[in-house]
C-alpha cells in the first residue's frame, strides 16, 4: 500500500514525438498543499490534466484512494472526489455567482434529475442544502456580497475566488489548483494564499501549478519541481531552494524567481 | 418578470386561445385560420424542442427529421397496427426521442457549426428512409389516416369522435392549442428546475461543468431527447391533421424554419419559440399579396430583425424573465 491519498505512477504522456511528461511520480500526502513548479513548457499543466483525468495517459497511471483513476471519464473522477480547477476565468458565466455555486454541487445531490423536475420532497431538501451550502462556502471566500451578480462581470481576483468556491461545491477531497495566484498584485497573492490555506484547513488536499514563486514558497508543505517533462526535484521549500538542478534548471531568470 | 406576472399572463394566453379565438373565428366565419392556427400550434411545439438544443449551446437543424419520424410512427400504428390516435401521440414522441438518442450519443461530441451540418443532413436522410422503407410506402406517403376516434373514461365521453364531427378542425385546433400549452407549461417547468440550471451550465462551459462531477454525455443526450420527443408529438397531430403523412411532409426547409422560429423569438425566453413561429408564420402569409417579392421581402425583413434584436423579439420585452438575481 503506497503512501498519502494520491499517488502518481511513472505518468508519461506524449503528443506525436514530443514527450510533455515523462515518467513522474510522486505522492500527495492526506491534508497537505503541494506545488508543481518548472519552467514554461515543463508539462505542469499536461501533468495536471492526466491527474484530473482530462487527458489519457500514455503509460502508467494514477491512484487515489487504491483506485486508479486515470483513463476515467472527468466527471467520474470528480465524483471519486478529485476535482480541478481551471486558469483563467472559468467560471459560469450567464449564471450568477449563486447559481454556480448551486449549480457546481451536483455531486451532493441525492434525489434523481427527474426528482428535481417534479420537484419531490428530496429534491426540495437538496435545494435548500445546497443553497445553504452555497452561502457558506461565499462567505468563507468572501464573495457573499456578490451572490446575485451576473458572474461574468466579476473582476478578476473575484472571478478566480469563485472558480474555486465552485470547486468547494463538489466536497473535493482532493483540489486540484491551476496557477491559482497568476495575474495577481502581491496584496491579492497574499489574500489568495490564506484562501487556499483555508481550503486545506477544511480537510482538502490541494496540489497547485503556479509560477508565483514567493506565493509557492509560502504556501506549500512539499513541492515538485518539474522540467523537460521530467521531476528533477521534491521536497520542502527550504530543500527545494538550496537544490542545484533546480537552481540550475531555472538558470536565465533572475535569483528571485525561487524565492533566493 | 415575477413568478406570479408569468404564470397570469400564461393564463391570459391560453384564455385567449381556448376561448377567444374560438369565437372571432366563428363570429367572422373565417374557418380556415383554425387550420393556420392548428399548423402554428404544431410547428411551436417543434420549435420548442429546438429550443431546448439550444439551451445546452449546440444549433439543432434536424427537427423535421424527427417530426417525419413522429407522423409516420403515428399513421403506422394507426393504420397498420389499428392503434387508438391517442396512444400514438406519446409513443411517437418516445420512438423519435429513442432514434435521437442513438443519433446524438455519436454526433452531441460535435460542437458550433459541426454539430449544426450534422443535423441538417439528418431531415435529408429520414426523408430518403422514408421512401427506401417498404413500412413507409415509398413516395406514395400514407394516405387516408381515420380520425381520432373518442376519449371516453367508462360512460363519461371526454373527448368526442372527430369522424362523427361535421368539421373536425375546431376540435384538432383545441388539441393542438392543449398539447402547445402542456408543452410550454413543462419546458417553462423545465428551464427553472434544477435541470435547466444544469443546461446552462453545459451551454456555458461543458468542461468546467464535467469538472463538477456532471455527465455531460448523458446530460446532452437526454436534451436532444426531449428535443426529438417534442418533434416526434408535433408530427404525430400534423399527420392526424392532415390524414396523411408523405416523405416531404417535413423538409429542410422546416428544420431552418425550427431554428428561426427560436432565433427570432428569443433564445433566452422560454416562450420565443411560440412567438418566432407566429410572427414567422404570418408574417410569410401577409406578404403572399406581395407574390414575386415575397422572399425577397421576408427575407430582408428577417436579416433586419436579427441585427436590430439579435436576443429576439422578445427582448423588447424589457426585463428578461429570468432576470437574475431576484430569486
Amino acid at each position: 500500500m503506497a503512501d498519502g491519498i494520491l499517488q502518481v505512477q511513472n505518468l508519461t504522456r506524449r503528443f506525436g514525438g514530443l514527450i510533455a511528461v515523462n515518467d513522474v511520480s510522486f505522492n500527495l500526502m492526506e491534508q497537505e498543499i503541494l506545488s508543481v513548479i518548472g519552467p514554461n513548457g515543463a508539462g505542469k499543466s499536461t501533468l495536471f490534466k492526466l491527474i484530473a483525468s482530462f487527458l489519457r495517459p500514455t503509460s502508467g497511471r494514477v491512484v487515489f484512494q487504491g483506485e486508479v483513476i486515470s483513463g476515467r471519464a472527468p466527471h467520474l473522477v470528480a465524483r471519486r472526489g478529485v476535482v480541478r480547477t481551471f486558469q483563467e476565468a472559468t467560471i459560469f458565466k450567464g449564471l450568477t455567482v449563486l447559481e454556480n455555486v448551486i449549480v457546481a454541487h451536483h455531486l451532493r445531490s441525492r434525489a434523481h434529475l427527474l426528482g428535481f423536475y417534479l420537484g419531490t420532497r428530496q429534491a426540495r431538501a437538496d435545494e435548500s442544502a445546497f443553497a445553504k451550502s452555497a452561502d457558506e462556502i461565499l462567505g468563507f471566500l468572501g464573495l457573499s456580497a456578490l451572490a446575485g451578480e451576473q458572474a461574468g462581470s466579476l473582476p478578476q481576483g473575484h472571478l478566480r475566488a469563485l472558480g474555486i468556491a465552485i470547486g468547494l461545491a463538489t466536497n473535493p477531497k482532493v483540489l486540484l489548483l491551476d496557477e491559482p495566484f497568476a495575474g495577481m498584485n502581491h496584496d491579492e497573492t497574499m489574500h489568495a494564499v490564506d484562501l487556499v490555506r483555508g481550503v486545506r484547513d477544511r480537510g482538502v488536499t490541494v496540489m497547485l501549478v503556479e509560477h508565483d514563486m514567493p506565493a509557492v514558497m509560502k504556501i506549500s508543505d512539499r513541492i515538485v519541481v518539474i522540467n523537460f517533462g521530467q521531476k528533477i526535484a521534491e521536497g520542502t521549500p527550504a530543500e527545494i531552494q538550496r537544490d542545484e538542478r533546480v537552481i540550475e534548471a531555472y538558470l536565465g531568470v533572475e535569483d528571485e524567481a525561487i524565492g533566493l | 418578470m415575477r413568478l406570479g406576472l408569468q404564470i397570469a399572463l400564461f393564463a391570459l394566453f391560453a384564455l385567449v386561445m381556448l376561448i377567444v379565438v374560438p369565437v372571432v373565428i366563428e363570429a367572422s366565419g373565417r374557418g380556415e385560420y383554425y387550420y393556420t392556427l392548428t399548423l402554428i400550434a404544431l410547428l411551436a411545439i417543434a420549435s420548442a424542442g429546438v429550443w431546448i438544443t439550444f439551451s445546452i449551446g449546440r444549433i439543432n437543424i434536424g427537427q423535421a427529421a424527427y417530426a417525419l419520424v413522429g407522423g409516420y410512427t403515428s399513421a403506422i400504428l394507426v393504420t397498420t397496427y389499428g392503434w387508438p390516435f391517442w396512444w400514438t401521440i406519446p409513443m411517437a414522441g418516445l420512438v423519435s426521442a429513442g432514434i435521437s438518442v442513438l443519433i446524438g450519443l455519436p454526433i452531441l461530441r460535435l460542437r458550433g457549426v459541426y454539430f449544426a451540418m450534422v443535423t441538417l443532413v439528418s431531415t435529408e436522410v429520414a426523408r430518403l428512409a422514408a421512401l427506401a422503407l417498404p413500412i413507409t410506402n415509398g413516395a406514395k406517403g400514407m394516405v387516408n389516416l381515420p380520425l381520432p376516434g373518442p376519449i371516453a373514461l367508462g360512460p363519461l365521453t371526454i373527448v368526442p369522435d372527430f369522424a362523427e364531427m361535421a368539421n373536425p378542425r375546431p376540435a384538432f385546433y383545441i388539441l393542438s392549442v392543449v398539447l402547445l400549452l402542456i408543452v410550454f407549461a413543462g419546458v417553462w417547468r423545465l428551464v427553472h428546475s434544477r435541470l435547466g440550471k444544469l443546461f446552462t451550465a453545459l451551454q456555458q462551459n461543458e468542461e468546467l461543468a464535467s469538472s463538477t462531477g456532471v455527465n455531460i454525455a448523458g446530460l446532452r443526450v437526454i436534451a436532444y431527447a426531449i428535443s426529438s420527443f417534442l418533434g416526434g408529438i408535433a408530427g404525430a397531430v400534423f399527420s392526424a391533421v392532415s390524414q396523411s403523412v408523405y416523405p416531404s411532409s417535413f423538409t429542410t426547409q422546416d428544420s431552418i424554419n425550427f431554428m428561426l422560429n427560436c432565433f427570432l423569438g428569443g433564445l433566452g425566453y422560454v416562450f420565443g419559440p411560440i412567438v418566432g413561429t407566429f410572427v414567422l408564420r404570418f408574417g410569410w402569409d401577409l406578404l403572399f399579396q406581395t407574390a414575386k417579392y415575397q422572399l425577397l421581402i421576408y427575407s430582408s425583413v428577417l436579416i433586419l430583425l436579427m441585427l436590430i434584436l439579435p436576443n429576439g423579439l422578445l427582448s423588447l420585452w424589457a426585463v428578461r424573465p429570468e432576470k437574475r438575481g431576484q430569486r
